[in-house]
């Protein structure tokens, strides 16, 4: 069975890509009994790409991936693998793999018994089963460790067994759920590292599902931004970073979370929009305006590390420095000045103010404002007034 | 370090606490391995300790009735029922834990009512849903009849126990391709051995030692088990009792117990507190 399954294309580095997505998602939902986890979600994922899930919990993001997986029915919608619908395949017949958070490895068998598993069950020759497994333990580095039992290595090392009984399936798309969450800080850095590495050596189809923003922005080739059973936004790292389509979108990427203030349209100038925040100052943001009138309850948003100290009474937003948490490189200054939602206006600035109490002014870059509209979408840039349609 | 009087005290009466225990627990079964040993009247002088080494009971008693078959009829029934109940309480406890159903704790309680009742109360019924099956004075009558008590609570042990087992290992293996009694045979049963060896063995235990269906079911000396074979020996005349032959048949039959208990003690010790700590 093994064999003839598309995924041993796999093993050839830059294999042409086909135009079919790898996974398509149309209209998908699922709901428990009355609870609806996932409302209709639509969704391609491309040939070859790192696709990672990120949302808080409870958002789906691992239902969605336990649909892919099989290990869940859809409720509604279709699900497609390389164009073909797969919602009654069975989920070995799907030519998916997938990596546990808690690596879920047999733990009466030996490292070798858990890589050999599941292709005995397939079939597969004996002698290609060795091959497999011999090569993927040495991609992982665990070759000294095929004749121990899982309880006898540490996390990392498990983790890699978990990762290396998805390769010997040569599947053709890894699903990883969570897979670093229970490592600790260092081995977490290390093992996404590796995973990068894997993805670039075997130029497979993965979706990743997360929780950790750093996860997230440093491993996906495409970010897949997951609130109440809904997609937020979708895109490249960086673009959803800087271009967030929505107020969760912008408060979920970055650390510490986007600024948010309320304000109010005073002025729809050609280049954009000016606004007047609530708690008095100024900012313009070259966005388009749409239905949004002069008079209008907005939301402006900045990320911290976009404040930019201004020489005194020259800028368009003063506060008074409230608190400093020096953290060597940086500093982050919190302000005495509120956000929509209560929480203090943050800085981050390369270097600290000299006292606290200080008062200071601020300039808000236009590029890096953010304009949300009352029911949170972010109005479309002027450079790219395609985001208008969501 | 010399130790105080109140610390050596307090040793010595830990140590009568436990002697008092092993004595009580020990000494009936030391007592009938005595009588064993006794012939004739000196059954009726009370002794503490063996005086002379005498076998006699022992081989009488294969020789006065067919006691080898008694044994052997025991093995046959207990073993079956164990083996009956490991593979339905399997199969049950799987789908008892791992499979979402209507029904299933209205299920689970109907499984543990069923042993409930006593005995005693069921006995008539069984009786002639034997005759009706055509079973009476046959072995599997035994055996169909034990599993009212063996069943529950194997059923409910491994029900317990394979909740405790991460669901995880069953979806890597329905990924790995594994059909439910692959899961069931090859990541689920190697990982519950100590439950199966506890419930097996009380399984066992509980059927060797079963009397009242027994006696009821059986008619002929040569379907009789143990117990009522014991239970029914006769001596020369109707008044007179063997108790020589009766205590050597007790020992007899107590010794594969003994076997089975000490051979898989480490077992059942992990068994008993298995789940109480996560593996």
């Amino acid at each position: 069975m093994a064999k003839d399954q598309p995924g041993v294309a796999v093993a050839t580095p830059g294999a042409a890509k086909s135009a079919t997505p790898a996974i398509a998602l149309r209209a998908v939902g699922k709901w428990f009994g009355s609870t609806r986890v996932l409302e209709s979600v639509d969704l391609e994922i491309k040939d070859g790409e790192l696709c990672v899930f990120v949302g808080p919990s409870g958002c789906g993001k691992s239902t969605l991936l336990r649909l892919i997986a099989g290990l869940e029915s859809a409720s509604a919608g279709d699900i497609n693998i390389d164009g073909k619908r797969i919602n009654d395949v069975a989920p070995a017949r799907r030519g998916v793999a997938m990596v546990f958070q808690s690596y879920a490895l047999y733990p009466h068998m030996t490292v070798y018994e858990n890589l050999e598993f599941g292709l005995k069950i397939g079939k597969t020759e004996k002698a290609e089963i060795d091959r497999r497994i011999r090569e993927a333990a040495k991609m992982l580095q665990i070759e000294h460790l095929l004749e121990r039992l899982p309880k006898e290595l540490s996390g990392g090392q498990r983790q890699r067994v978990a990762i290396g009984r998805a390769l010997t399936r040569r599947p053709r798309i890894f699903l990883f759920d969570e897979p670093l969450s229970n490592l600790d800080a260092a081995l977490r850095v290390s093992m996404r590292a590796e995973l990068s590495r894997l993805h670039h050596q075997l130029q497979a189809t993965m979706v990743y599902v997360t929780h950790d923003q750093v996860e997230a922005m440093t491993l996906a080739d495409r970010l897949v931004i997951l609130n109440a059973g809904h997609v937020e936004q979708v895109g490249a790292p960086l673009e959803v970073y800087q271009r967030p389509r929505t107020l969760f979108a912008a408060g979920f990427l970055g650390s510490p979370r986007m600024n948010f203030l309320r304000a109010e349209v005073a002025e729809l100038a050609g280049d954009g929009i000016v606004v007047k925040l609530t708690g008095g100052g100024t900012a313009r943001a070259p966005v388009v305006a749409g239905s949004v009138k002069p008079g209008d309850v907005v939301t402006l948003g900045i990320r911290p590390e976009h404040l930019r100290v201004a020489a005194s009474g020259e800028g368009t937003l003063s506060a008074a420095v409230q608190l400093v948490e020096n953290l060597g490189d940086h500093a982050i200054v919190h302000l005495d000045r509120e956000q929509q939602d209560g929480g203090r206006v943050l800085a981050k600035l390369e270097k600290a103010p000299v006292g606290e109490a200080q008062p200071l002014s601020f300039e808000l870059p236009p590029d890096d404002c953010h304009v949300f509209d009352a029911t949170g979408l972010a109005l479309p840039r002027r450079d790219r007034p395609e985001d208008a349609t969501r | 370090m010399t130790m105080t009087t109140g610390a050596l005290a307090r040793r010595g009466l830990f140590y009568l606490a436990v002697a008092i225990i092993v004595i009580y627990a020990v000494f009936p079964f030391y007592y009938a391995i005595l009588s064993s040993m006794k012939s004739g009247s000196e059954l009726f002088r009370v002794d503490y300790f063996p005086f002379k080494w005498n076998f006699g009971n022992y081989t009488s008693v294969f020789r006065d009735q067919p006691f080898a078959t008694n044994i052997w009829n025991s093995l046959v029934v207990s073993s079956s029922v164990v083996a009956l109940s490991l593979f339905l309480g399997i199969t049950a406890a799987f789908a008892l834990a791992r499979i979402q159903f209507r029904g299933r704790a209205f299920l689970l309680v109907t499984i543990l009512g069923v042993s409930m009742f006593p005995q005693v109360a069921v006995l008539s019924g069984m009786f002639q849903l034997i005759r009706g099956l055509g079973l009476y004075n046959h072995l599997s009558a035994l055996i169909i009849s034990y599993m009212i008590f063996t069943l529950p609570f194997t059923v409910w042990v491994l029900t317990t126990f394979l909740r405790e087992l991460p669901k995880e290992l069953e979806e890597a293996a329905i990924l790995d391709g594994a059909s439910s009694w692959l899961i069931i045979r090859r990541v689920f049963l190697p990982l519950m051995w100590p439950a199966l060896v506890t419930t097996g063995l009380l399984a066992f235990i509980a059927a060797w030692n079963e009397f009242l269906f027994a006696l009821t079911f059986t008619l002929t000396n040569d379907m009789r088990t143990v117990p009522v074979g014991i239970g029914l020996m006769s001596g020369a005349s109707a008044y007179e009792l063997p108790w020589g032959n009766i205590m050597a048949a007790s020992v007899i039959v107590t010794v594969p117990l003994v076997i089975l208990v000490l051979a898989f003690q480490r077992r059942i010790v992990s068994g008993l507190t298995a789940g109480a700590v996560k593996g």
